[in-house]
């Protein structure tokens, strides 16, 4: 039997491997925002799994505005990418290095 | 659930927002480039049109909700928003002749920074998780795609990228957060939270989900140590997005914090108030200790935000209603301040040539005495030097703390306050006592320098008389 538990710690893992991935990944700003919408993904599991345990649809209505906020994530982040690969011709991590923050 | 007319009114300055800006994306693409300033006024057209109904709506003290329940026009809501479409109109006015002087001047800059005020209206509204978060992607979204507005420059796209990546893993932490709240006490309305929150407080799951979501609102604020993309998005994008995104938005983060926090969270506030301290003590040292190493005036003003923002975090900590109270004038009175200071960047810059190093300010007074007495008042007022509104700001905020009983962090604010005041006194010595730099004022249009001249003169007004603005934080303080 698959309890609430079962899902909540998939979901946790989901989201220490997406935190995971952004702060290790030094190479390549596309994994950057794979893990980004990994991320996203491991809360939408925590929504589902609770709003089946509780029987209330708000967590089902919530995780279709994640998924569409998702959508238009992606679309903006995609767009930053292209004009970041413009002006350097290169996607590489390291490489952000004109301000230092 | 039943909908009415009623219902309807709660939302319709939003409304009204939202149909303008359609209005405008489909005029701006019928608009040649010679007549861009037609997307201009309409934009500030659209603005006075949702002022004309927020002020409408008039000083009532009762609450509206609307969408069952999820959305509320109380007295926050209607000073944040009224504050934020001020801020916003500043900002399009600021901007303008810096814009065209970079054949920068398109309609997107409008359109984003009017779908930015929305999020930050449906912010001051949300009363409810899932309406908070998706007014604050509204907000986010807009401030990306504004940092990467300048698609030639490859520091506002490498600032954008960063803002985009560490945003975006801000608003999966508050998400995070809220799955783990929604999942333990079964609602997403603040109302309902409240009483859930204050009946579970003992449930560890629920102290979990409330610091995932006090991260993700102190990345919003830019508070240490979430305040890695301040710095960077300040230098990196262009000087009117930079001056955007210091005001306006501050007032969307107050409201995610207040609603969220001081509102929803009531019950669990023995938890999240040392969170919140520890943020604000940390935000008050490195702000202010980082801000003296910086040459570039920029990143100087990125550092001043994060030690004001860790002002705004005491008052929020010190509790309802005078803490909220005073880190509300603190907010309003921080984005007037720095709807000034960047302003003056931006009309400093309007001629082209772009002000980036402190040096480049030296001997401004030679050159133009005004704006250099107009840069005083507002580097004072930041600094915090009695008459000026900062000083109140900072006044009522340590008083709310010695009310609440929290000296040691009192004696903190006023001691990194004199760190601070050190850097904004340099900037003063450098445009009234050194000579050299070449930057004036000559040849900039009058309407600017008049909006600044306002600016910087409404700080030493607000300052000789606060009782107006203390009143009106008063009313908005006072919750649900």
């Amino acid at each position: 039997m698959v309890s609430l538990e079962h899902y909540l710690t998939v979901s946790a893992l989901l989201f220490a491997i997406s935190v995971a991935g952004i702060f290790l990944n030094r190479k390549n700003v596309i994994v950057l925002l794979m893990c980004v919408e990994l991320l996203l993904l491991a809360v939408n599991f925590n929504f589902i799994a609770f709003s089946r345990y509780l029987d209330d649809p708000a967590g089902q209505v919530f995780v279709f505005f994640i998924l569409t906020v998702a959508a238009a994530e992606s679309a903006i982040g995609l767009a930053i990418l292209v004009v970041l690969f413009r002006n350097r011709r290169s996607i590489n991590v390291q490489e952000m290095d004109a301000l230092k923050g | 659930m039943n909908y009415s007319l009623m219902d309807l009114s709660a939302q319709l300055p939003e409304i009204v927002l939202a149909s303008g800006i359609c209005v405008l994306l489909i005029v701006d693409l019928f608009v040649r480039d010679s007549a861009r300033d037609l997307s201009y006024l309409l934009a500030i057209f659209l603005l006075a049109g949702v002022a004309w109904v927020l002020i409408g709506i008039g000083p009532d003290s009762t609450a509206h909700f609307a969408s069952g329940g999820s959305y509320v026009s109380d007295g926050l809501a209607r000073v944040l928003k009224l504050f934020a479409v001020t801020a916003v109109a500043t900002v399009f006015l600021y901007s303008r002749p810096w814009l065209r002087s970079r054949k920068l001047h398109l309609g997107e800059y409008y359109v984003l920074g009017l779908f930015g005020l929305l999020g930050i209206m449906v912010l001051a509204s949300g009363y409810s998780l899932l309406v908070s978060y998706i007014g604050l992607e509204i907000l986010s979204l807009s401030l990306y795609a504004m940092v990467a507005f300048d698609r030639d420059s490859s520091r506002s796209a490498e600032a954008a990228m960063k803002y985009f990546v560490l945003g975006a893993i801000a608003s999966g932490t508050l998400l995070y957060g809220m799955s783990l709240v929604y999942g333990i006490t079964g609602t997403l309305q603040i109302g309902e939270l409240q009483t859930a929150i204050a009946a579970q407080a003992d449930v560890v799951g629920l102290r979990v989900g409330l610091g995932f979501m006090v991260a993700g609102i102190a990345f919003k604020f830019g508070a240490v140590p979430f305040h890695m993309w301040v710095p960077d998005v300040y230098e990196g994008a262009p000087t009117p997005v930079t001056l955007y995104v210091g005001t306006a938005p501050k007032l969307g983060a107050l409201a995610l914090a207040v609603r969220i926090l001081s509102e929803g969270s009531a019950g669990l506030a023995s938890f999240w108030e040392p969170m919140l301290a520890a943020l604000a003590v940390l935000s008050l040292i490195l702000g202010n200790v980082a801000a003296i190493a910086q040459t570039n005036i920029r990143r100087m003003l990125a550092y001043s935000t994060i030690s004001h923002v860790g002002f705004i975090l005491l008052g929020l900590m010190a509790g309802s209603p005078g803490g909220i109270q005073a880190a509300l004038f603190y907010t309003i009175v921080y984005v007037i301040m720095a709807a000034g200071a960047f302003g003056f960047l931006v009309m400093l810059g309007s001629q082209g040539q772009e002000v980036n190093d402190l040096d480049d300010l030296r001997g401004l007074w030679q050159r133009s005495p005004w704006f250099t007495l107009m840069m005083v008042l507002l580097m004072f007022s930041m600094a915090g030097v009695p008459p000026l509104a900062g000083f109140y700001a900072k006044w009522w905020v340590l008083s709310a703390l010695l009310n609440a009983g929290y000296l040691g962090l009192a004696i903190v604010g006023v001691l990194t306050s004199v760190i601070g005041a050190f850097y904004y006194l340099r900037i003063i010595r450098l445009m009234l006592f050194d000579n050299g730099g070449t930057v004036s004022t000559v040849g900039i249009p009058l309407d600017l320098k008049l909006v600044l001249s306002v600016n910087a003169l409404l700080l030493l007004g607000i300052g000789l008389f606060p009782d107006r603005l203390l009143d009106l934080c008063a009313y908005a303080a006072a919750l649900i």
